[in-house]
This record gives structure tokens, sequence and C-alpha cells, in this order.
């Protein structure tokens, strides 16, 4: 069973190692929308698998966050990656799956991945009508 | 929702939409007296008398982005839908509590379902809200104060891969305990 002197250990093995993370402007903020919408259509299991992948990846200039409602109900679970200096990506209808190949493609390899964003979305269902 | 902890997560997302510092989610379960209780307490904006009364019908929300607000209305038809209890109360400038009463045994009862990612995710991701936790199961009682975790790890954040993933484990093999191998 675990307690918190386990932590203690912890503690006092990271002190002497613990760097200070990157300045902000320098960070990528990956962002999840948790509000109802979001949550009942599975941003949860999204927002944990984000932070694991990041955690993993030691994508050290990527913080993932949540936030309340973006106001796109129909396209939830909804998530944003905002780099700096460049145009804010969103992206739409995302499942554990898709959150994780953004991982790989957009936060390691730097390319967005066109057909899950917003944009992409609504112009195949434009299409479709 | 399908799960009383997806709830959960809802509910203290309007605790931290107003600005709680202080956030108290406790899950009690009686399987003698055949009830699952959820009790969520903030200290965050509160709401009027006015604001209090429109809050359980789903075409009230202060929200701009969206006409409706459907986070109380869920969360009390859940409970209510079992024969259960709901019940708000809130005062401007001191706080809200939710209070949630499900009857444990009825069919339509959603399982508590993955509170260890609800409360690991609202843990890790807010650091700066104080969170306590409670869960009791019959006379079995887990407690986590994150006021005991900042007194130990000082200015190290949660969200550093190993204290992010010692929180995970303390919180899941301490459910596993209590719950010794029932399905919640
Ligand atoms: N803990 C709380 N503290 C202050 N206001 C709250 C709280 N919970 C709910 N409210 C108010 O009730 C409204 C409706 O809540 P909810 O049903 O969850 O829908 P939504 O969050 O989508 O607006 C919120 O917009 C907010 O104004
Ligand atoms: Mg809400």
């Amino acid at each position: 069973m675990k307690s918190l002197d386990e932590l203690r250990e912890i503690r006092e093995r990271m002190q002497s190692q613990v760097s200070l993370r990157s300045e902000d402007h320098t960070q990528t903020r990956v962002v999840v929308g948790m509000a109802t919408c979001g949550i009942a259509s599975g941003a949860r299991p999204i927002l944990a698998a984000l932070a694991e992948a990041v955690q993993e990846k030691k994508l050290d200039n990527v913080t993932v966050t949540q936030t309340g409602c973006i106001g796109l109900c129909q396209y939830e679970p909804v998530v944003e990656v905002i780099e700096p200096n460049k145009e804010k990506v969103t992206y739409v209808n995302m499942t554990v799956e898709k959150a994780l190949e953004v991982v790989d493609l957009h936060l390691i390899k730097k390319e967005p991945v066109i057909k899950y964003t917003i944009g992409a979305v609504t112009d195949s269902a434009a299409r479709r009508k | 929702m399908d799960e009383i902890s997806l709830n959960i997560l809802d509910i203290v997302q309007n605790s931290i939409k107003a600005k709680a510092s202080s956030i108290s989610i406790s899950i009690d379960i009686d399987r003698r007296k055949d009830l699952l209780s959820i009790i969520i307490k903030d200290n965050g904006e509160g709401m009027s008398k006015d604001q209090l009364e429109k809050v359980e019908d789903p075409f009230y929300t202060t929200r701009t982005t969206r006409k409706v607000g459907l986070g109380i209305p869920f969360f009390k038809y859940a409970a209510i839908s079992t024969g259960g209890n709901f019940a708000i109360s809130s005062n401007l400038g001191e706080g809200t509590v939710v209070r949630a009463e499900f009857i444990f045994s009825h069919i339509d009862r959603m399982p508590l379902g993955n509170i260890v990612e609800t409360m690991h995710l609202l843990i890790t991701m807010h650091q700066n809200i104080h969170f306590l936790y409670t869960y009791k199961l019959d006379n079995d009682i887990f407690s986590l104060d994150t006021k005991d975790l900042k007194e130990i790890l000082g200015d190290i954040p949660f969200n550093v891969p190993e204290v992010s993933n010692f929180i995970k484990e303390f919180l899941l093999e301490s459910h596993n305990e209590i719950n010794r191998g029932s399905y919640i």
C-alpha cells in the first residue's frame, strides 16, 4: 500500500534535479475543452491520455491544460494546440487515438493533422450538403 | 453521462469557474442504507437567491457560449431517477454546496466509474486549488488533502511525471483496497 512517505522519498530524489520549466512564451499549450458537452462526449480520457503522452515522450516544451466551454458543442471533444507565434489549431470530434496522432504528428513532427481540424470537418460537411 | 465520476468532474468545473480556491468532494457509499451520496462544496463566488432558483432549470446558464446549462440538470436527473435526492445551497460571496443522493441498488443508478481519473486530473491540472477528497465505502474511508501533498512537495509541481504518477497510483491503490473487488 502506497503512503505519503513514498512522496517524501520522491521529493528528496528530485530536489537536487528540479529544472525549471522553460519560459512561458516558448511553451506550446494543448488545451482540452472540459465543459458539460466535452465531458459527456469523452474529453476526460482524452485529457488524461494527452497529459500522459506528453510526459512519457518528455515533451518539456508542451503544457497540457483544460478549459471550460469553447462553444463548439456539436464538435466536442475539442482540443486546441497553441504554439508560440503561430495560429491556433482547433481539432474537433477527438478520440484518444486521434489525440495521440496529434501528439506524434503535430507536437513532435510539427505537422498539424489537417483532417481533424475544424476547417477540414466543416468543409467536408458543407460538401456533403 | 454514463458515469457518476463524469458528473462529479463536470460539477467541479462549475466551482472552478466560480473561482473557488478550495473544493471538497465527498463520496459516501453505505450499502446497508442502500445509499450513495455525493457532496461537492466550494468557496467560490456563489449564487444569489434568484440565480439559485433557476439553476436546476436546463434553460439557465450564465455562460455566453451556449444558451443552455445542462451540467446541474444532468446530475440532478441522474440522482432523482434512482429515487434519490438532489439539493443545492449557495450564498453569494461564500460558496456553493451540491448534494446528490442515489439509491445504490437502483437499476438506473450509473456506476461511479473512473473516479481515479477524475480526481487525478482535477488535482494535477489545478495546483492552485486546494482539494479535499473523501471516499467512504461502508466502514472504510480514504481521504486525500492536497495541502498534505503541497507540504511535502514544497515548490515541486504536481504535474512532473514522478509526482503525477505517484498521485495516480496512490488514488488507485487506495480505492482498490477499500473496494476489495466490489464494482461500485
Ligand atoms: N458552484 C457554483 N458556483 C457558482 N455558480 C454556479 C455553481 N454551479 C453552477 N453555477 C451557476 O449555474 C449555472 C448553470 O450551471 P450548469 O447547469 O452546470 O451549466 P453551465 O455550467 O453549462 O452554465 C452556471 O452557469 C453558473 O452561473
Ligand atoms: Mg456546468
